[in-house]
Order: C-alpha cells, then sequence, then structure tokens
C-alpha cells in the first residue's frame, strides 16, 4: 500500500460505507443507550459483519483470514467510526487477534484465530490498572502453580471486558512495578471461578468494564509468549490498535465536520448562510488542512504494519497524537458550530464529541505519545 | 517501478562520475548561481557542474527536450531530485524563470514565446523577476492599477510593482497589468512580459527587518511593450496568474525541506543549547514545542509525498491548496523555535560574540515573518480553501 488507495481498498471502503449506513447508523447506538442493552452490541450485526470478513481482515489465509493487509482494517475502522457502530471489532479482531498472531504459539493460533475470524470467539484485553495509560506499570500478579499459573489483582477501563468470551490478562510474575520486563499475557475464560466484572457506564455508551482476579487458575496453555516476555508482543500489540484506533478517530472526525460544513451551507442568521462569514470559514480551512496531515500519517502508519513493522512505534505515536488532537478539535467545534442545537441529545453530533472523548484515552491520550515520540527521537 | 529503479541507478552513477566535488557541499547565498545576463559563475566547478547538467538536460528534467529539458517524467524528475539530494548536490541553477514562468508559459504561451524564453532560461542567459503586488494591491491583487494601454503595434505600460525579488538584478519581469479598468477586477486583467532594460523602468531595493533587502519596487514610466509578449489572451491574466501562483505557493510549501541556506536543524539546536536531564529535555516547555514542530514537519513531509503519490496515479485531492499556508506557518513556528532555544545568543544581530550559525537565525527569523504574507498570505490560503474545498458560500452570498 501506498498513500493512494488501491481498486481493491476502494471497493471494501465503498462497500463498507453502504453496509454501515444501512445496517448501524448511529442511531443504532442511541438505541443500544435508551433500552440499556445488557450486551451493548447487536450480535445480528456482528456476525453480518464477520461474514463480510471485517474479523478477518488481516489474518493469514491459512487461519480463515482474508490475508489483505492492515490496511484493510484501517479502511473499516474509519467507515465504523462515521457511524460510531458498537462491534467487539476492535478489542477482539484487531487487538486479541493481534496478540494470538504475534505471540501465539502453533496450536494456540490453529485454535483461536479462526473462531475470532468467523467472529464465534471474542477477546478483550485486560491492561490498565490507572486513570492513564501506563502499559508497563503492572501490579497484577501471575505465579507459577502446579501444571499452570495463579492470577490476582484488578484491571479497569477494559474495553468490552464484561461481554468478551475470553480476557486477554497483563500481569507481572517479576521485576520492579514499572519494568517493561516481567510481564505476561494470560487467556482467561471470563466466567471463570474467582473472575469478577463491573460493567461501567461509559460517556460514549460503548462497553468498557472494571475486573478482577481473585486465585484464578489458569492452565499452561494460556500463557501467551513466554513468562516474563510479554512486553515485546505487547508492544508492536498496542502500536496496532493505536492505529487502528487512529483510523477510527479519522472517521468519527470527518463524519462531524462533514455534518458541520453542510450545516454551514444552510444556516441562515442575519440575512446570510452562516458559511460565508469569515471567522467560521478561517476555522474550518484549518481544520482542512489538519484533516490533509492526519490523512498522510494515518496512511503511512497503516502501511507501517504491513511493510516497515520498524517504523512503526514512532509513527503509531505521531498518528495518535495527531489524531487525538484532530477528533478533539473537530467535535468541540462542530458543537460550537452548530449553536444551540449542538447542545441538545437530539442532533447525534453530541455522539461523535463523547466517543471522540473516549477513543483518546484508549492507548495513551496525546501526552503520552508526544512523550513517546520526542523519546523516540533522542530528547 | 523496475524500471524506475534502473534509471534510479543510472542517475546514481552519472552524479558520481559528474557532480564535482565541491558541489556537493551546503551551499551560501553567495555561492548560488542564478544565471541572467550579469549572472557570474562563482566558481570554476560550479560553471563545469552546470554546464553537465544543462547538456545532459537535467536543469529542468521533466520539461521537452526541444526546449532544453529532459523530456522525462514526473517520477523521473523526483528521482533526480532525490538522487542529488543523497549526495547533497547543489541546485546547479537557481530561479522563477524556472520554478514559476516555465510551467506557466508551457500551459499559456504561444509556440514562439515558449522557444524564445523557456531554452533562454535554462541556457542561464535571463533572469526572471515577478511583477504582481502593488502598493495598493497585496492580498487584493485583482484591484491591481498597474495599466497597460492598447497603442496599435505595442502596449504602453505604467505604474509600479512592489516585492519584485531581486528585481534590480533580473533581466525581464512578468506582469500583471490592467488592460481593462470598466469590467469586473478579474476579467480587466492581461499577462505581459517585459524587458527591464526597456526605457524607462526603473527598480529600488526596500530594506526590511531582516536588514536584508532583496525585495525591490520596479517603476514604469511609459514603458513600449511589443505585442507579442502578451501571453494567453487579452484580459485573460488572471487564470496564467493564477496557474503561477500555484507553482509559486508550491515552491513555498516546500522552501523549509529544501532551502538554498543552510539552516541549524532544532533538533541540532537543542542538543548544543539546552540541558538534558536522564536523556529528555529539562525544559519541560521547550520539549513539548519542540516536539509539536516535529510532528507537525513529519506529517507535512508526508502529506507532500502523498500528494506527489496523488497527481502520478490521477487522483483528485486538496492537499496541494493546504501546502503554502502549513509549509510557511511551520517555517515561522521553527523561527521562533530556535531563537528560544538559543535564548540570548540567538539574539544577536552582528559582529563579535555569535557565531555565523546564530546571527543567521536569528536574520532567519526576521526573513520567515513575510513567508505567510508573500504568495498569499495565510489569510488568503484559509479564504482559497473555504471557498474551492470546502465549497463554502461567498461573503455576500444569499
Amino acid at each position: 500500500m501506498a498513500l493512494v488507495l488501491n481498486e481493491e481498498q476502494r471497493l471494501l471502503r465503498d462497500t463498507a460505507r453502504d453496509f454501515l449506513a444501512s445496517t448501524a447508523p448511529v442511531s443504532a447506538l442511541r438505541k443500544l443507550r435508551d433500552e440499556r442493552d445488557p450486551l451493548g452490541y447487536d450480535p445480528g450485526l456482528w456476525q453480518q459483519m464477520a461474514e463480510l470478513g471485517w474479523a478477518s481482515i488481516f489474518l493469514p489465509e491459512d487461519y480463515g483470514g482474508l490475508d489483505f493487509g492492515f490496511a484493510g482494517t484501517g479502511i473499516v475502522m474509519e467507515e465504523c467510526g462515521r457511524t460510531l457502530a458498537a462491534s467487539p471489532l476492535f478489542t477482539s479482531a484487531v487487538v486479541g487477534a493481534s496478540a494470538v498472531l504475534l505471540g501465539g504459539d502453533d496450536r494456540q493460533k490453529a485454535e483461536l484465530l479462526p473462531a475470532i475470524a468467523g467472529g464465534e470467539l471474542t477477546l478483550a484485553l485486560a491492561l490498565e490498572e490507572s486513570h492513564h495509560h501506563r502499559p508497563t506499570h503492572i501490579d497484577c500478579r501471575v505465579t507459577a502453580e502446579g501444571e499452570g499459573f495463579v492470577l490476582d489483582g484488578s484491571k479497569t477501563f477494559v474495553l468490552d471486558g464484561h461481554s468478551a468470551d475470553q480476557l486477554l490478562v497483563v500481569a507481572r510474575s517479576h521485576g520492579g512495578a514499572t519494568d517493561s520486563d516481567g510481564l505476561s499475557l494470560l487467556l482467561v475464560e471470563r466466567t471463570a471461578a474467582g473472575v469478577s466484572c463491573q460493567r461501567t457506564i461509559m460517556a460514549d455508551s460503548r462497553n468498557a468494564a472494571r475486573l478482577s482476579f481473585d486465585r484464578v487458575r489458569v492452565d499452561a496453555g494460556g500463557l501467551i509468549g513466554g513468562l516474563g516476555d510479554g512486553w515485546a508482543i505487547l508492544e508492536p500489540v498496542l502500536d496496532r490498535g493505536r492505529v487502528a484506533i487512529a483510523a477510527e478517530m479519522m472517521g468519527c472526525a470527518l463524519e462531524a465536520f462533514e455534518r458541520t460544513v453542510a450545516y454551514l451551507k444552510e444556516r441562515r442568521q442575519f440575512g446570510a448562510l452562516i458559511g460565508s462569514f469569515q471567522a467560521l470559514q478561517h476555522r474550518a480551512a484549518q481544520m482542512q488542512a489538519d484533516f490533509e496531515l492526519c490523512r498522510s500519517v494515518l496512511l503511512q502508519a497503516l502501511t507501517a504494519v504491513d511493510e516497515t513493522p520498524e517504523q512503526l512505534p514512532i509513527l503509531a505515536s505521531l498518528a495518535k497524537a495527531k489524531l487525538n488532537e484532530l477528533v478533539k478539535r473537530v467535535t468541540n467545534e462542530a458543537v460550537q458550530m452548530h449553536g444551540g442545537i449542538g447542545v441538545t441529545d437530539e442532533l447525534e453530533i453530541g455522539f461523535f464529541l463523547k466517543r471522540a472523548r473516549v477513543a483518546m484515552q484508549i492507548f495513551g491520550d496525546t501526552g503520552y505519545h508526544k512523550d513517546r515520540y520526542a523519546t523516540l527521537c533522542g530528547y | 517501478m523496475q524500471d524506475l529503479e534502473q534509471f534510479r541507478q543510472e542517475v546514481r552513477r552519472w552524479l558520481e562520475t559528474n557532480c564535482p566535488p565541491s558541489q556537493r557541499q551546503p551551499v551560501t547565498p553567495k555561492e548560488q548561481y542564478w544565471g541572467g545576463r550579469r549572472g557570474k559563475f562563482p566558481s570554476e566547478d560550479a560553471r563545469l557542474w552546470y554546464e553537465r547538467m544543462r547538456d545532459k538536460g537535467w536543469i529542468v528534467p521533466e520539461w521537452p527536450t526541444e526546449y532544453g529539458g529532459g523530456g522525462l517524467s514526473d517520477h523521473q524528475g523526483r528521482a533526480i531530485r532525490q538522487e542529488m539530494k543523497r549526495i547533497n548536490a547543489r541546485t546547479p541553477l537557481y530561479g522563477i524563470g524556472i520554478w514559476m514562468l516555465g510551467p506557466a508559459l508551457l500551459e499559456y504561451g504561444n509556440d514562439a514565446q515558449k522557444q524564445r524564453h523557456l531554452p533562454a532560461i535554462i541556457n542561464g542567459e535571463i533572469r526572471w523577476a515577478q511583477g504582481y503586488s502593488e502598493p495598493g494591491a497585496g492580498s487584493d491583487l485583482a484591484s491591481l492599477q498597474c495599466k497597460a494601454e492598447d497603442k496599435g503595434d505595442h502596449f504602453l505600460v505604467n505604474g509600479t510593482k512592489i516585492w519584485t525579488t531581486a528585481a534590480d538584478k533580473c533581466d525581464w519581469i512578468f506582469c500583471l497589468v490592467r488592460t481593462n479598468p470598466d469590467v469586473k477586477k478579474q476579467e480587466g486583467i492581461s499577462f505581459l512580459l517585459i524587458d527591464m532594460d526597456d526605457p524607462g523602468i526603473s527598480t529600488t531595493p526596500i530594506g526590511l527587518i531582516s536588514g536584508e533587502s532583496e525585495f525591490c519596487q520596479t517603476f514604469f514610466d511609459n514603458v513600449k511593450v511589443p505585442k507579442e509578449n502578451l501571453v494567453g489572451e487579452l484580459n485573460k491574466g488572471w487564470s496564467v496568474a493564477k496557474a503561477l501562483l500555484v507553482h509559486e505557493r508550491k515552491l513555498m510549501a516546500e522552501m523549509g525541506s529544501d532551502s538554498p541556506r543552510k539552516i541549524v536543524a532544532p533538533n541540532d539546536a537543542a542538543r548544543e543549547y539546552l540541558a538534558f536531564e536522564n536523556g529528555k529535555i529539562a525544559d519541560a516547555q521547550l520539549r513539548s514545542d519542540l516536539v509539536d514542530y516535529n510532528m507537525q514537519m513529519h506529517a507535512i513531509a508526508l502529506t507532500h509525498f502523498r500528494g506527489f503519490e496523488e497527481k502520478a496515479a490521477g487522483v483528485r485531492s486538496a492537499a496541494p491548496l493546504v501546502m503554502k499556508y502549513l509549509g510557511t506557518e511551520a517555517e515561522k513556528t521553527k523561527s521562533e523555535l530556535l531563537l528560544a532555544i538559543m535564548g540570548s545568543r540567538g539574539l544577536g544581530w552582528e559582529g563579535e560574540g555569535f557565531t555565523a550559525e546564530e546571527l543567521d537565525t536569528l536574520r532567519l527569523w526576521a526573513m520567515s515573518k513575510a513567508m505567510t504574507i508573500a504568495g498569499g498570505s495565510s489569510e488568503i490560503q484559509l479564504n482559497v480553501i473555504a471557498k474551492s474545498v470546502l465549497e463554502l458560500p461567498q461573503p455576500g452570498e444569499q
């Protein structure tokens, strides 16, 4: 993939856009919210998405995947961002599948990946332990016992944590409280003895949970990668997740922006269309310039996943930081430029605003990624 | 693509053999060759290098061979520039004839004009100046008043042009002139080529806040210009002007990445002037400003690349329209950042006590203020984006 979509990729984008507009518009999320849906997403929709191949886009054909490349994941994530489609796509088919693909042994891959690809099995990453993304600050303990392991600790902001079939838990076997050395990834059934789960209702009406683990037994086959060597898997998995969520934020920002620009062309005040006022034109034009930058950054980061993984850390941080800033600015301006109706629940702009704030915190806020970018640059 | 790689290898070998070692050093303003009647080669090696590139057709690789170009594709031209950059090869000939007038003539000029002017640019015979702005026509360029009256076999030009870059060293000037005062302002403008040796033309330099005076004001007092020097149709000069502005803005957008001057890089300056603690810049504000700048430049570089890829693939894109705004604003940001990093050592105006780089940084900081004004100010760029990309209603539109 270069910085221009090819025919196949454009077709995927158009198909995804049509499908989501008719099957999972923003009103579907509103319905899930208003009905306090216990699952938090529509399993029928998720099954259709899996049938379209979206749960297996970058997976190799050997594991039931499309082998389409990570760029395809970016395209679908972006389109999901446009309609705020709720599904386990990000947690299971992007983050979970990446962890198994990059860190699992042959048996784990053969057992798990086809099930993830088919949408029958969903995973959720249980990583965070505080209210900020600090992926090496892990206190959750894993200890070897008998043939397997025992897990103790608690997690927060676990996306899809109350709905996933299995949890991918990041735990520490050794090392200091903030060391990357000593971390491991363990697969745990969500319903296993000792796992307790509290669903948290978030601003974006999407799924998240707090989880605690009290002497939870994990058999030897549940360890992904070596004991204490999990960081080598987790870091690239997080980077893939960062790029994918950046793609979702692009879709979210673009939809909010396009709706706002359309409004500027129809709303009249002082006897004129408000889009003719320079005070609004210049702010809209500055956002357009930011979109152009973010588009290039996003495409390059998506390309790096498959083609230049050595550049992924710096590009993932660039993409996450830039898209965080973009989606914040654009959703704020979308509300402001809509005026009074912008703060009503009836208008869908508020859904974009709220999703943006949650997405901005997923796998690192702006400050986290600027600090990481600077560190990678050597200052 | 394989052919392009092969071409790139050939370019690399040719440059290795033909680019003199002295021409692979960062260039100072005095070492640049701008051609023209009074142009002098700064050194024998510079002459040799220019002549070899000219004979190869690589002064402007993309222009047709009949005008002295290389007749090559955009991708090939880009490969040549990348390979030159790789070995720090100097630009053999500078000039807005190459960057701005040439592309406009190729699109709008007639055969005789192309035959006459394009080879003269590549051969270094004529150095061009630009006559666009006037004292009363800056951002509102189309309100320009410098007039050209039809006198049968010639136009009679009267008026003045300002911000004529290096006009005191140039041979010809391309001008926007008023040929019809009685219609909508954009519809009464024509594009004229004027020999600056003609009687009635005078030029004076303008002192700037940088202490330099690379801009001039040029006056036209009953200057006779032959009819054959009209480019495009009479009163249709605004189209030529806008096409040329696209090239000017592209040039300005990329100035940061391809500056003729040796510029201190903010990352290098940070290492020299700032304290580090545990591998990080100790001043949290400056570290934050530096990372913001670097991320912005990273994104801009990727967007230049995307714009090129899209053009090659025939995909329409808004990217080129935002680059002048982004590139020049980033240049200003960089200059402010360098000054902040250098502290009081970045404030030296002249003389002892400061390094040449420190003095140069301050002068470039002052110069950078012009970047977001010249070639269409940032505010004008935003107007253009609002109109052309977002298609927002225009002021007064009901």
